[in-house]
């Protein structure tokens, strides 16, 4: 009935899991290996404050400052956390301390579903409802004249795409601490909000921050839905109206055209080099933040 | 005091509820204007046959290419990522027990590659091909998307395998058994449910990433025959037909992300159905 | 002898199943109450009753009176937080406020109304010394609590629900997870403000209960078995799962 006896198989079987476990354990400094391998053309010819700093991006003349590319990535970045941070931490105190335990359970499909909806269908969504929202409304309403495709839509989708996320988080932080706490602080006479704000906020507040680090690090990469609405304009932009271009939209964009210009190729992996360098840097930091926090 | 107090916890509870209802809206408007938008292109047509000539300015065909693309790609990834992905699971939760710090850097090390965007996968996915001389192909598409799914899968897997009660693995060495088989027979057997929840969540963001097979997949307007050709793929199917000027194919992008979108609440159906049916054949303890 | 407490007719559902059951018990003013019985019985439970953090579980059904100054606690409009306020609850294990040493209790006397700094400062050293913790954390009010060890949290948390100023004090297994120093110290703090307050403690140790009972409520599988004084108690029960308890047939 076997191929093999029982000592081969368990050999076998201890093999392909050592080999599948070496692979996982290296990945990351492939990753990091690879791309810094492919920048390498770059980094050769040009310093790293000229490609971070400068304005110009004209790689057919060697030209390749990033500056417009980070500038648009932190834009959008931020003002999404900025939406989705007090989204999430309003929702999930209200599902944790104040709605009935019912709520949670319809609370979670709906944490699933949205954090399963492909990038592009939330550009899609960004394209059919937040760009001309912005065009028609939001813009005219702050005297502004745009197409909609602005740094504004990109983080309005992406606010939206980072909330399961962060959302899920958060609850799972105020659901972890303990009713006794509750039960000690409710018992000196505080009211539930007071407990809410000078007990559960601060009990949470680690894991909070730590969340939305996360949440930030899952930002600056997200990639397509970003790229549909932001408006993919090579300019610093001045005001949220704007259009934009960010780092990821930058690689996704010219993969077609690389090949010719062999330090073009160089910089988009530069580019990449940055998005890996920039997650890693925030989960790293998250996690040590925790582990410290823990500690207390 | 008291009474600042009570205005200050119902202008928030207000604001509280008026987060959550705006969270529950949105997901509401997303799933309505896509199916409100998708379900105007969407023809028999479109989901039977492949793109015609002159597909994309207007005549005739359909994303049969992309649909089935799709499918084959995120099946070859999760069928691969699950290869590897299952044995470093096991292998953490029952040959590294005794090893909490090496287990906890494995995971750590997880939780940071699972963090490293798609679009990172897409770029060292490509780099990777040209290194070995691999065209854009099925094949590239399923070894880049199985790197992004593998930490994801793994996780999830470990987070089901670490619940495992330690009374099981002992009365399992007591039976004679030795650590390869409680891993691959009692392990598994144990957490088929949760395995299989692991393995949909993965085969869902298989499906509908597009960043990591921009680079390696390619596209094609050909039902996938080879590893070695080119693969149309649900997601850049979409971003190509909004790409195009004439509204006729737009209206085909929305209805392609109306499919997408239905693939996807099928797969998060499944895996919360399935993995509650399984739950009662587990022993508990 | 005045009654502090004056439990009704009390009943607690959780779903069908009933954790408490028909509940009737005075508790004296001014005396030690334990609270006996094995695990399970719903000695916990009767004990959040008192101070309604029943309210936080909404699957639990409470029906009944509490009476404590004549007004029932259950009755609509009832101000809780006061309520609360007027008992102070020690838990099975500490759990200080996340915040520094002195604002553990600082903002206990803040909830009580209590302004100004110097006042503030001189009633939290105040406190500090009741539980005898000052001496070893006055180099230290400025760190957080949690850095405090098990026992040094309790005191802690005694300080705490003494800064309250209540009239009764409720403690559930106050010393199950002490050492025996710091559990010497609880109790014998217990027997020194007893004069100034009611205090209900619920307890596993048959040991502490002779200690420091001056009435015993014993309770099996949610019922009240029997109560009184607790020389009668001890030495002359009436019940017959009274005297197997003491006997250590539930052990
Ligand atoms: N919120 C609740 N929901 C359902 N059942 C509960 C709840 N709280 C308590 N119970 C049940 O009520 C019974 C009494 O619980 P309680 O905690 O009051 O017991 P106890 O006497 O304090 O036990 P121990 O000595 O172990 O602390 C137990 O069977 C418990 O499972
Ligand atoms: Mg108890």
């Amino acid at each position: 009935m076997y191929l093999l006896n029982r000592h081969q198989r368990h050999v076998v079987n201890y093999s392909w899991m050592l080999f599948s476990l070496l692979i996982i354990a290296f990945l990351p400094f492939m990753l990091f290996g690879g791309l810094y391998f492919k920048s390498f053309l770059l980094l050769k010819t040009h310093t790293l404050k000229d490609l971070v700093f400068s304005h110009s991006w004209h790689p057919s003349r060697g030209e390749f400052g990033f500056y417009p590319f980070i500038v648009g990535s932190v834009w959008v970045t931020l003002l999404a956390i900025f939406i989705s941070t007090p989204i999430c931490l309003l929702t999930a105190i209200n599902v944790t301390q104040y709605a009935k335990k019912r709520f949670l359970r319809i609370m979670h499909p709906v944490i699933d579903i949205l954090a399963g909806i492909p990038s592009v269908v939330y550009g899609v969504w960004g394209i059919l409802v937040i760009v001309p929202f912005i065009s028609r409304y939001l813009g005219p309403w702050f005297g502004v004249q745009t197409m909609g495709y602005s740094i504004l839509a990109g983080a309005f989708v992406l606010s939206i795409m980072i909330i399961p996320f962060i959302l899920n988080i958060m609850i799972e932080i105020f659901r972890a601490i303990p009713t006794e706490l509750k039960e000690a602080t409710l018992s000196l006479g505080t009211t539930k909000w007071q407990m809410v704000k000078h007990v559960l906020l601060r009990k949470a507040l680690p894991g909070i921050i730590a969340s939305v680090g996360f949440g930030l690090a899952r930002a600056f990469g997200e990639t397509m839905a970003v790229l549909m609405v932001v408006g993919n304009v090579i300019k610093v932009p001045h005001s949220v109206f704007d259009p934009g271009y960010t780092l990821p939209a930058l690689i996704a964009n010219n993969y077609g055209e690389v090949l010719s210009i062999p330090q073009y190729d160089s910089a988009l992996m530069f580019a990449a080099l940055i998005l890996l360098a920039v997650s890693l840097f925030f989960n790293l930091l998250m996690h040590f933040f925790i582990a410290r926090y823990n500690k207390y | 005091m008291k009474r600042t107090l009570k205005a200050e916890e119902t202008f928030f509870r207000v604001l509280m509820n008026l987060t959550t209802a705006f969270i529950l809206i949105i997901l509401g408007i997303i799933i309505y204007s896509v199916f409100e938008k998708g379900m105007k292109a969407m023809s028999w047509e479109m989901l039977t046959s492949v793109p015609s000539g002159g597909y994309y300015y207007g005549k005739g065909g359909g994303i049969l290419n992309a649909i089935v693309g799709s499918l084959v790609l995120a099946f070859g990834a999760t069928i691969l990522a699950f290869l590897i992905g299952l044995p470093v699971a096991l292998y953490m939760n029952v040959f590294l027990v005794r090893r909490k710090r090496l287990v906890n850097l494995i995971r750590f090390i997880l939780d940071l590659i699972w963090g490293v965007p798609s679009i990172v996968y897409g770029a060292f996915g490509f780099t990777l091909m040209v290194l070995v001389g691999l065209q854009t192909s099925l094949l590239a598409g399923i070894i880049t998307v199985t790197l992004f799914i593998l930490p994801i899968m793994i996780r999830s897997m470990d987070e089901i395998l670490r619940t495992v009660p330690m009374g099981l693995s002992e009365a399992t060495y007591s039976l004679g058994s030795n650590k390869s088989e409680l891993a691959f027979k009692i392990f598994t057997r144990q957490s088929v449910s949760g395995i299989i929840t692991a393995v949909l969540l993965s085969f869902g963001r298989a499906i509908g990433d597009a960043a990591s097979v921009l680079f390696t997949a390619g596209y094609t307007d050909n039902l996938p025959n080879s590893l070695m050709e080119p693969v149309a793929t649900l997601p850049l199917s979409i971003f190509f037909q909004l790409a195009s000027p004439v509204p006729e194919v737009q209206a085909r992008a929305y209805a392609s992300a109306l499919v997408l979108t239905v693939i996807i609440l099928i797969v998060s159906l499944f895996s919360r159905g399935l993995g509650k049916r399984y739950h009662k054949t587990k022993i508990n303890f | 002898m005045e009654t502090a407490i004056r439990i009704k007719d009390l009943n607690v559902f959780a779903g069908k199943t009933q954790i408490l059951n028909d509940i009737n018990v005075e508790i004296p003013k001014n005396e030690i109450t334990v609270i006996l019985g094995p695990s399970g019985c719903g000695k916990t439970t009767l004990l959040k009753c008192m101070n309604r953090l029943t309210d936080l579980y909404p699957e639990l059904k409470v029906s009944g009176e509490i009476l404590i100054n004549d007004k029932n606690i259950f009755a609509p409009g009832a101000d809780i937080s006061k309520l609360r306020q007027s008992m102070g609850l020690l838990s099975q294990r500490p759990y200080p406020l996340p915040m520094t040493i002195y604002n553990n209790i600082a903002y206990a006397l803040k909830l009580r109304g209590v302004r100004g700094r110097r006042k503030l400062h001189l009633l939290v050293m105040d406190y500090l010394k009741q539980a005898n913790l000052y001496e070893e954390v006055r180099q230290r009010l400025r760190e957080p609590a949690s850095r405090l060890s098990i026992g040094q949290q309790q005191r802690l948390c005694l300080a705490r629900g003494l800064a309250v100023n209540p009239d009764i004090i409720l403690a559930d297994e106050p010393t199950s997870a002490l050492d025996p120093i710091s559990s010497r110290f609880i109790d014998e703090k217990f027997q020194e403000i007893k004069p100034h307050f009611t205090i209900v403690v619920v307890t596993h140790v048959l040991r502490q209960a002779r200690r420091i009972a001056d009435n015993v409520i014993f309770m099996y599988m949610g019922e009240v078995v029997e109560q009184g004084p607790a020389k009668e108690f001890f030495e002359n029960p009436r019940e017959e799962k009274t005297k197997s308890y003491l006997e250590g047939m539930f052990n």
